[in-house]
């Protein structure tokens, strides 16, 4: 990236990995540009990178919103400023139930023999300062969600969140993780690893609310045990570009996987996403509904692959991608692929990038319903779906609360 | 006492003229129906009268209580108190029934008290189950449950002129007899006045209109009292077509993309 990524940047931070190494493979790899097919359309381009560096200590006086006026109920709370896990609080009848919610440092690589690593990967080996990992132990069921608050404080800095959530043999956990930033420019690039252990079930929601001037260029990879679920959400508002790679190994037979996001960008933001679902095991599912709208001059991509390796028999996989633009300026990009190495499945995709439907405003135009009221109760109304789907019921709300947020905004402008 | 007067109504659809010419006038509590083969023209008439983009008005004027209606965007022909069921209603996922009502009565007199009960006294008034006021808008609702749920929201907004475009298809006889007797307590209560656009008699057995207008190649060809329709029941409409009936295209905003390119 620059000379701030360097040995000696790491030397705060903890042991357990080899850091200097990733440092050097960092150093070794360029930026990616919109020329390759895995940036297409993004401006990752426009991504400066000599004014960066990365973050050597959480700053101390940062106040942080909890989340608890959304979120009441929880069995543990996890604050990450800048990539670094500044508290940890876990209800102490679940401590003794065995769920775990523990800083590790000395994390196993990122498997990503189905993904090339990046820069970006080599830069959070090397500059993560360590993971949060949040796991249930064989048969607990954990009926209030965990929420993360992950921060990004620092101005011109890069911090490197990273997440892991296991859920072990025949347990139920849920996760809703929140995502904020300051006003000021900054670049975050979050791991997220999420593992389901046997006929478990895992549910997290994500909620980036990050301000305008931030980039995010996240990665989300998943490997789904026989007989689980694992159920994803992404809601994705804020960031001026905001990227999710989500990598989702379905690998035990029987397994599910549940995918679905509400995205909704305005003035220049643009919200990237790159989803995988790898069906690696007879009997198994995947069911992905991503959902966005772009104002003003904002855009969207989605680029998505459903691939059915040879041993996928009996597979059911589904992709759906709709976006609705909001403006003549706004621009989504939808790329929906299917790749099928075996005969016995039912797949489908669907993409669609349409205004508002011009029947459905008439329909409510007739009833008396004002064109600005009409517009705002109709996109609702196309993102109610997704949000109904978000796994985490708790989080629904807050999610609700964004688009109506977007929406206001929106009708003051006009 | 309120009119509704339509006169000298001409309008195209993809530069072809489908309204020739149409004269009319309604005065509160009145029914007027209008009927006529496939194609002649009846579902533009509704269109027009209430905006529907996509149709061009070549000439004419329609007016309520005096105010151009053709000048108005749709919702505010609404407001001005004209109604249009619709043949085909649109399915709106994710949007409530009573956020639409309570957003079109909010934006003149914010007058959304009491509007859960309303909602259920209308849909008792005709047979409509409860279950699907709750509904997305017409989403998964049957043919017959989507004229039901145009009848609850006429009940609803309480317009002064009511367009009925083909209200009757879809329901069973049952249904139909509800709705109707629906439509026709509102011209006595409220002083309604309707113009219903069918293909078949049967509604007006219980939706007793005042006049019948034959619409056959964009004009009212022939008009008279209740009795006409019984005699078109009987004869048909062979006498008012010279040719075979014509088709009324759709109307698309960017054009029709079947469209000979050298016609």
């Amino acid at each position: 990236m620059n000379e701030s990524f360097s040995v000696e940047a790491t030397s705060g931070l903890p042991g357990g990995r080899d850091r200097a190494a990733a440092v050097e493979a960092a150093s070794l790899a360029s930026l990616p540009t919109a020329e390759s097919e895995d940036w297409r359309y993004s401006p990752i381009g426009d991504l400066e990178s000599s004014g960066w560096r990365p973050v050597s200590a959480p700053p101390d006086d940062v106040e942080i919103d909890l989340f608890d006026d959304i979120i009441e109920h929880r069995s543990a709370t996890v604050t990450v400023i800048d990539g670094f896990v500044t508290s940890v609080d876990v209800d102490p009848g679940y401590a003794a139930k065995g769920l775990v919610v523990e800083i590790v440092a000395d994390v196993a690589p990122l498997e990503l023999d189905l993904a090339e690593p990046t820069v970006f990967d080599h830069l959070h080996r090397a500059f993560s300062p360590a993971a949060i990992r949040i796991a249930t132990p064989a048969g607990l069921v954990v009926e209030e969600p965990v929420v993360v608050v992950t921060h990004a404080a620092a101005s011109e800095s890069v911090s490197f969140p990273h997440l892991i959530i296991e859920s072990g043999e025949g347990s139920d956990i849920s996760v809703v993780e929140r995502q904020t930033s300051t006003t000021a420019a900054a670049l975050s690039i979050p791991v997220t690893e999420l593992t389901t252990g046997a006929a478990s079930q895992l549910r997290y929601v994500v909620i980036q609310e990050n301000g305008t001037s931030h980039w995010q260029i996240g990665r989300q990879l998943s490997t789904i045990g026989a007989q689980s679920t694992l159920s994803s959400g992404m809601a994705v508002f804020g960031s001026r570009y905001a990227r999710t790679r989500t990598d989702s190994r379905i690998l035990g037979r029987g397994a599910t996987a549940n995918l679905v996001a509400a995205y909704y960008g305005d003035n220049d933001q643009v919200h990237d996403f790159r989803t995988f679902q790898h069906h690696e095991a007879r009997d198994t599912r995947s069911d992905l509904l991503f959902k966005g709208s772009q104002d003003d001059r904002s855009g969207s991509i989605y680029t998505g692959l459903i691939h059915i390796h040879p041993e996928g028999a009996n597979t059911n996989a589904f992709q759906t991608n709709r976006n609705v633009k909001l403006s003549e300026d706004a621009w989504a990009w939808s790329v929906p692929n299917l790749e099928i190495e075996n005969n016995d499945v039912h797949c489908s995709h669907a993409s669609t990038v349409s205004p508002v439907d011009g029947d459905q405003r008439f329909y409510l135009h007739a009833r008396g319903v004002p064109p600005s009221v009409a517009d705002r109760l109709i996109v609702a109304g196309f993102f109610d779906e997704a949000i109904q789907r978000l796994p985490v019921v708790a989080a629904r709300a807050e999610v609700q609360r964004l688009v109506d947020e977007k929406l206001d905004r929106r009708n003051e402008h006009r | 006492m309120s009119t509704l007067k339509i006169s000298g109504l001409r309008a195209a659809v993809s530069g072809k003229e489908i309204l020739k010419g149409i004269d009319v006038e309604i005065k509160a509590g009145e029914v007027h129906a209008v009927m006529g083969p496939n194609g002649a023209g009846k579902s533009t008439l509704s269109h027009v009268v209430m905006g529907k983009p996509g149709y061009e008005v070549l000439g004419g004027s329609v007016t309520l209580d005096g105010t151009e209606l053709l000048d108005l965007p749709t919702w505010e022909r609404s407001q001005a108190g004209l109604f249009l069921a619709m043949q085909y209603p649109t399915e709106v996922p994710g949007v409530s029934l009573i956020d639409v009502l309570s957003s079109s009565l909010a934006a003149v007199e914010g007058d959304g008290d009491d509007l859960a009960r309303r909602l259920r006294d209308e849909a008792d008034r005709i047979g409509f189950d409860h279950q699907f006021l709750s509904r997305p808008l017409n989403v998964d609702l049957s043919g017959g449950e989507k004229k039901r749920n145009e009848t609850v929201q006429l009940g609803i907004l309480e317009p002064k002129f009511a367009v009925l475009d083909e209200l009757d298809s879809g329901l069973d006889v049952d249904a139909l007899r509800l709705v109707a007797r629906r439509v026709e307590a509102a011209t006595e209560e409220s002083g309604l006045g309707v113009l219903v656009i069918t293909h078949y008699s049967r509604l007006l057995s219980e939706l007793k209109p005042d006049r019948v207008h034959v619409l056959a190649q964009g004009r009212f060809v022939a008009s008279g009292g209740p009795e006409l329709a019984d005699e078109l029941e009987v004869s048909g409409y062979g006498a008012y077509v010279d040719e075979g009936p014509e088709t009324e295209p759709a109307a698309t905003v960017a054009g029709d993309p079947f469209a000979d390119p050298l016609a």
